[in-house]
């Protein structure tokens, strides 16, 4: 287990090599490059020159890159534009909302999914089966951002049943801890504040999980319709154990393995969505923040932002894996 | 984003390693003409053809169907601050926020969201081919290097690199195709040269070169033709993930920046501004794109399951 996991770590090397090398091509690919990124257009040429030579940019690329290198592993990606600070304070300080989103999203997407698909698959060709279905397949072709906006309009804006912006209210004067706002609460025992953060994720995170929950269904239906067909069923039946324990231990245990691929393959979509989604609800994350430097064309945090969610997408991934390992154990043997 | 532009790595070449199979009990039909027959027979195929060739002939055709040029400004003396006149005579659907007739501009709108689909699935899928032809063809060292660059790429969500790639290039239509058409590049080279290696040892291939057939020959006359089913499958999949990821864009900010090309990604996220005034706005674009989206997905799902046997049900 232990030779599978460092090998796994060993072949995200060249994969965080790679990635460094395409983010740093391109700010120097940007027109201008990056004195005039920095500058803003109508920056004198002498002015470039002379960032260019403070900032070392005159010197060789290879030399650029080494010390683009050195900073990212000291994870110096420099200041935001916008804002003065540094981004990867700025990083750590959004990503416990977006952690917090994704989690409340997986929790949506899995805790309505599973059930669903099941109860789709056992009553096979009835109207719940082709209505989620049907379901499963709009969900995947409606775009993020027009959920999260028809649902705040409904719930927030018309209704005014659920908050819809923000990550808590202004007015509770909550003790920050860790920055995950629930959890804060929680630690704190100031459960308004944890509940009242709970409220604001729900809307979010309903828009963000629909796509993973749309395919969850999908998934375990097939997989519940697959396995239901199996020798090994049919022998458990046969056999004579209650259809509740064949059910269990047999049809659900094996039907959710490829659904525990599927989930570990929803996580780059989520951080996908997030950017959307946290714009629609400025929710105040990582992916917001990734709106406003578009919008701002601020590249520093740009750069920084992508290459770190790209960081944290790969590590997700690696974690999954580990987790399959430890789940099947076929798997370690490749 | 789609989900299906989400594909990993080890997904990629479960697909890729299934093409050209042939169901049981049909080896003496055509992989083709077995899959066509099964496609007419099949209701989902149906239904999503019709969608499909629907907003095709839509798109063609929209100055004959337009009721009103896409760019005239009319009612303007109706548009006042938190109202926009909506279904009257003459504007079955109402005007958008400059007074342009809504259902001229979706009907014009079909031509740039298939446009920008169709070209940035074309190109993602010659490029990427051209890169798993070259990992499949050559194996050893190239295949290596290319598959690392690949997986890169596959390493970040495909939005963030969309995202990248529109902001380097500026904000202009050509950019949108071609930020879309990178994040499809990736999928198409592994899958093609998954189905590729697959096809490489198959009995037909070693008989090919036991005859002394040169090797360009066997690539392109054997082995690259019966590994086309699943690049086939995922592109008609992937035109759905491109006019919904055209629509995230636009919403980003990195859309086409000519407003007088009428799109629906570039419509939708103008209208968010007026949702609570005038939902239709918001609602309609996005019903075409959802309904095209739709279409493409039946189509390429019924088209894995006509194309490759273990899919069926």
């Amino acid at each position: 287990m232990l030779r599978f996991i460092v090998r796994r770590l060993l072949q995200l090397i060249p994969i965080l090599l790679g990635l460094s090398i395409l983010l740093f091509a391109w700010l120097r690919a940007l027109p201008g490059g990056p004195a005039q990124a920095a500058l803003g257009e109508r920056a004198t040429p002498e002015a470039i020159a002379r960032y260019n030579e403070l900032f070392g940019l005159d010197e060789p690329l290879i030399v650029q890159y080494l010390r683009f290198l050195g900073r990212a592993v000291r994870l110096d990606f420099g200041t935001s534009a916008r804002t003065g600070r540094p981004v990867t304070t700025e990083f750590l300080e959004r990503m416990p909302g977006t952690i917090e989103l994704t989690i409340f999203a997986m929790i949506f997407a899995i805790g309505v999914g599973i059930p669903l698909g099941y109860l789709a698959a056992r009553k096979h060709g009835s109207w719940l089966d082709s209505a989620s279905v049907i379901g499963s397949l709009l969900g995947v072709a409606i775009p993020v951002f027009f959920l999260a906006y028809l649902l705040r309009l409904v719930f927030a804006v018309e209704l005014g049943w659920l908050p819809g912006s923000g990550r808590q209210d202004v007015r509770i004067d909550a003790t920050r801890i860790t920055n995950f706002y629930v959890l804060d609460g929680l630690l704190t025992r100031e459960w308004d504040a944890a509940w009242d953060a709970v409220l604001h994720l729900i809307l979010p995170a309903i828009a963000l999980g629909t796509i993973p929950l749309a395919i969850i269904v999908r998934i375990t239906r097939a997989s519940v319709l697959d396995v239901v067909n199996e020798d090994y069923v049919r022998t458990a039946n046969a056999k004579g154990l209650a259809t509740s324990t064949v059910r269990r231990r047999h049809i659900i245990r094996n039907a959710l393995l490829p659904v525990s691929t599927t989930i570990g393959l929803q996580t780059g979509l989520l951080l996908s969505g997030a950017v959307l989604t946290e714009s629609v609800f400025s929710f105040g994350g990582v992916g917001s923040a990734l709106y406003d430097a578009i919008f701002a064309r601020d590249f520093a945090v740009l750069q920084g932002f992508i290459l770190m969610l790209a960081v944290v997408y790969v590590l997700v991934n690696l974690l999954v894996d580990i987790s399959y390992g430890l789940l099947d154990p076929r798997v370690r043997v490749r | 984003m789609s989900a299906l532009g989400e594909l990993k790595r080890e997904r990629i070449d479960q697909l890729a390693a299934r093409a050209g199979q042939v169901p049981e009990g049909e080896g003496g039909v055509s992989l083709t003409r077995s899959a066509l027959r099964r496609l007419r027979r099949d209701p989902v195929a149906i239904i999503g053809a019709v969608i499909v060739v629907l907003f095709l002939f839509v798109a063609a055709f929209a100055p004959f169907l337009a009721p009103r040029d896409p760019l005239a400004q009319s009612l303007l003396s109706d548009i006042r601050p938190g109202f926009i006149p909506g279904s009257q005579e003459g504007f079955p659907l109402g005007v958008d926020n400059l007074g342009r007739d809504l259902l001229s501009r979706l009907i014009y709108g079909s031509r740039q969201s298939l446009m920008i689909g169709v070209i940035s699935t074309v190109l993602g899928v010659i490029v990427g081919m051209a890169l798993g032809v070259l990992a499949g063809a050559f194996g050893g060292r190239v295949d290596t290097l290319l598959m690392r660059f690949v997986d890169i790429l596959l390493s970040i969500p495909s939005l963030l690199m969309a995202i990248s790639i529109s902001v380097l290039l500026g904000q202009n239509q050509y950019a949108l195709m071609i930020a879309i058409a990178v994040t499809q590049v990736p999928i198409f080279a592994r899958l093609l040269r998954g189905s590729m290696l697959a096809q490489r040892g198959s009995d037909y291939a070693v008989a090919a070169q036991a005859l002394g057939i040169r090797k360009s020959r066997i690539v392109f006359g054997h082995v690259l033709p019966n590994s086309l089913s699943p690049v086939i499958v995922q592109a008609t999949l992937s035109l759905a993930t491109a006019i919904i990821e055209a629509a995230a864009l636009s919403f980003l900010g990195l859309g086409d920046p000519d407003l007088a090309r009428p799109e629906w990604g570039a419509m939708l996220a103008n209208a968010q501004a007026f949702l609570s005034i005038r939902p239709e706005l918001a609602i309609y674009p996005a019903l075409c794109i959802i309904v095209v989206a739709l279409g493409f997905t039946l189509l390429g799902e019924s088209l894995r399951e006509a194309l490759d046997p273990k899919f069926r049900r």
